[in-house]
């Protein structure tokens, strides 16, 4: 039973924390609001501490309800570090755009804890729980900025359709429960081995989940929601759930397809593969058009999601499943360093009332902020592929898996689409050095160390990636007996 | 005994329809109540199934949907108080301040 309980530690520390902190803030004067910020900071390294030092031996807990594997630790890594991010761009951006309300970082912390028990599920039960834990508080983060309309109507958004993809999430466990008999993981798996499962009801199931976690993930088509939700939500929220909410997804997406339906390839790969080229085409197309850098952003997260998603198309593989999933990890890591920097200068720029967020206003940073526009140039790069950063070994890596697989097709789209997207991603690097301008930009620190840290992560990670990608290699899915 | 292809096809039914309504209805209420259908429908192939399979879990499934089914409507309804207060209107189709 103790044991149960150390494996689901980091989680229980995190939500814990969370609880605490809306009472302690209670008792924090409104002028000292930094206090909050910190203690969160803190609940945050805590909670990777015991994921660091936590469970070794990959083993379940709660009757085989959760699972503490290298993959979850892995994206457990992923959730908190963008927590620590989430809050550092957030701290000064709320106090500047007038905010400042403490719950911002309890709700940051449910939300994460809700992520890391998505990594850890092990039932589909937890899933869904960990689904709803994580979305959530995000419908409410999404609205923070609860005077203007733009946020409040990307909040709706979001809620709406976000319980509309829910909805099909249960629905396709449902029946997958009764084409199984489990809601296990395991259990589904040993119920088609055995041949005692109905293979049309399992099928109609996992598409139907497929359909849930593709609205998480921002998978065309359904990503209607995305650039709106991006755009209207305040930008640190954007930052946030624009890594946290997807790996999530993803971490869902990996676990189950690859582990519960193996036997369905015939039927699912198709799909998948139409999925991930659709995603990776109407994402970089579209982004080519958007003037606004939160739409961009929001058509390139799209993009990204096609990228990683090629990956679940080795389902079946069984050894090339592994190396997949553990390219997607990497992937994953690659655009949340990525992604926060990005974040990171947009809010810089950002001024009040939802000013400084047109291309037009990055004219002349090149000039006015060499070093800031030295780090977006460096993102920008990274978001495209260009080594020697990140995002070039994220992309080396997955492609590699997809080509290994024999979806040569498919990772020719991958490339054309990477092609594409320099157009527009270079396009914000020819604005800033080459048109003159006097762009506004803010002091706020704590985002200009997050751009300069997640910069130089980027690239010199890049040059030294073998310890990280080795460790993504060794965190593999566990199959629970 | 009722067999149980006829629990799963009005299940299924429910959730059609409430997938539609989504789509179709420019309430946000009514959208809202049309995702609570889709979960409904859910809980009631998970009983259904329970029954089938002679097992427990997806009964207590169902009350996990109910409860987060709660906590939804909690957040859902305020964020559409809160735009009624400022819009007021709950039509997603005037929903249209961001474009591109």
């Amino acid at each position: 039973m103790w044991a149960d309980r150390l494996i689901l530690l980091p989680v229980t520390i995190l939500a814990a924390w969370a609880i605490l902190l809306t009472l302690v803030d209670l008792y924090i004067p409104e002028d000292r609001k930094g206090i909050t910020a910190s203690l969160s900071a803190l609940g945050l390294v805590l909670a990777l501490l015991a994921n660091w030092f936590g469970v070794r031996q990959p083993q379940t807990a709660f009757f085989g309800m959760a699972v503490a594997d290298g993959f979850a630790s892995f994206l457990n890594t992923i959730f908190l570090l963008s927590g620590l991010f989430g809050i550092a761009v957030a701290y000064d951006y709320l106090r500047r755009q007038n905010i400042a309300r403490s719950e911002y970082y309890s709700l940051m912390l449910f939300s994460i804890s809700g992520m890391m028990l998505m990594g850890m599920a092990a039932d589909l039960i937890m899933v869904f729980i960990a689904l709803e834990l994580l979305s959530i508080p995000l419908y409410v983060m999404a609205g923070f900025h609860r005077d203007r309309l733009d946020s409040e109507e990307a909040a709706l958004k979001y809620f709406l359709l976000g319980a509309f993809a829910g909805g099909f999430v249960v629905y396709g466990i449902a029946l997958a429960y009764g084409a199984s008999g489990s809601t296990r993981i395991a259990g589904i798996l040993s119920a088609v081995q055995s041949g005692s499962a109905s293979p049309v009801l399992l099928t109609i199931g996992a598409v139907l989940i497929l359909v849930g976690l593709g609205f998480k993930v921002a998978a065309v088509p359904f990503h209607m929601w995305t650039p709106d939700v991006y755009q209207g939500a305040p930008s640190s929220v954007t930052a946030f759930m624009a890594v946290g909410a997807k790996a999530a997804g993803f971490a869902a997406l990996l676990r189950v397809f690859l582990l519960a339906f193996p036997t369905l390839s015939d039927q699912l790969i198709p799909l998948l593969w139409a999925l991930a080229a659709l995603t990776m085409v109407v994402g970089n197309v579209i982004a080519i058009a958007q003037s606004n850098i939160k739409r961009l952003l929001a058509y390139s997260s799209i993009a990204h999601a096609g990228y990683i998603l090629m990956a679940t198309v080795t389902l079946g593989q069984n050894r090339l499943m592994t190396d997949a999933a553990s390219a997607a990890l990497f992937y994953l890591f690659a655009y949340l360093l990525t992604n926060f920097g990005a974040w990171a200068i947009v809010i810089l720029l950002e001024q009040q009332e939802g000013k400084g967020l047109n291309l037009q206003d990055y004219a002349g940073l090149g000039k006015k902020q060499p070093a800031l526009a030295a780090a977006m140039t460096v993102f920008m790069l990274s978001l495209t592929g260009v080594p020697p950063t990140m995002g070039f070994l994220g992309k080396f890596y997955l492609f590699r898996a997809v080509l290994e697989g024999g979806f040569i097709g498919l990772a020719v789209i991958g490339v054309l689409t990477s092609l594409v997207s320099a157009y527009y991603y270079l396009r914000v690097v020819i604005v800033m050095y080459m048109q003159e301008g006097e762009p506004l930009v803010n002091r706020d620190v704590l985002v200009r160390w997050t751009a300069a840290l997640t910069a130089i992560a980027v690239v010199v990670l890049s040059l030294f990636a073998t310890p990280l990608f080795q460790w993504a290699s060794q965190a593999t899915l566990y199959v629970a007996k | 005994m009722v067999p149980i292809y006829y629990y799963i096809a009005l299940s299924a039914i429910l959730f059609t329809l409430g997938s539609l309504g989504v789509l179709i209805r420019r309430n946000a209420i009514i959208i809202f109540m049309s995702v609570e259908l889709m979960l409904n429908a859910a809980n009631l192939a998970f009983v259904a199934f329970a029954r089938m399979h002679g097992g427990l879990s997806g009964q207590i499934f169902v009350f996990f949907v109910m409860a987060v089914a709660a906590a939804e409507v909690a957040v859902g309804l305020a964020l559409i108080v809160k735009i009624f207060e400022t819009k007021h209107s709950i039509d997603i189709d005037q929903m249209n301040m961001m474009k591109g």
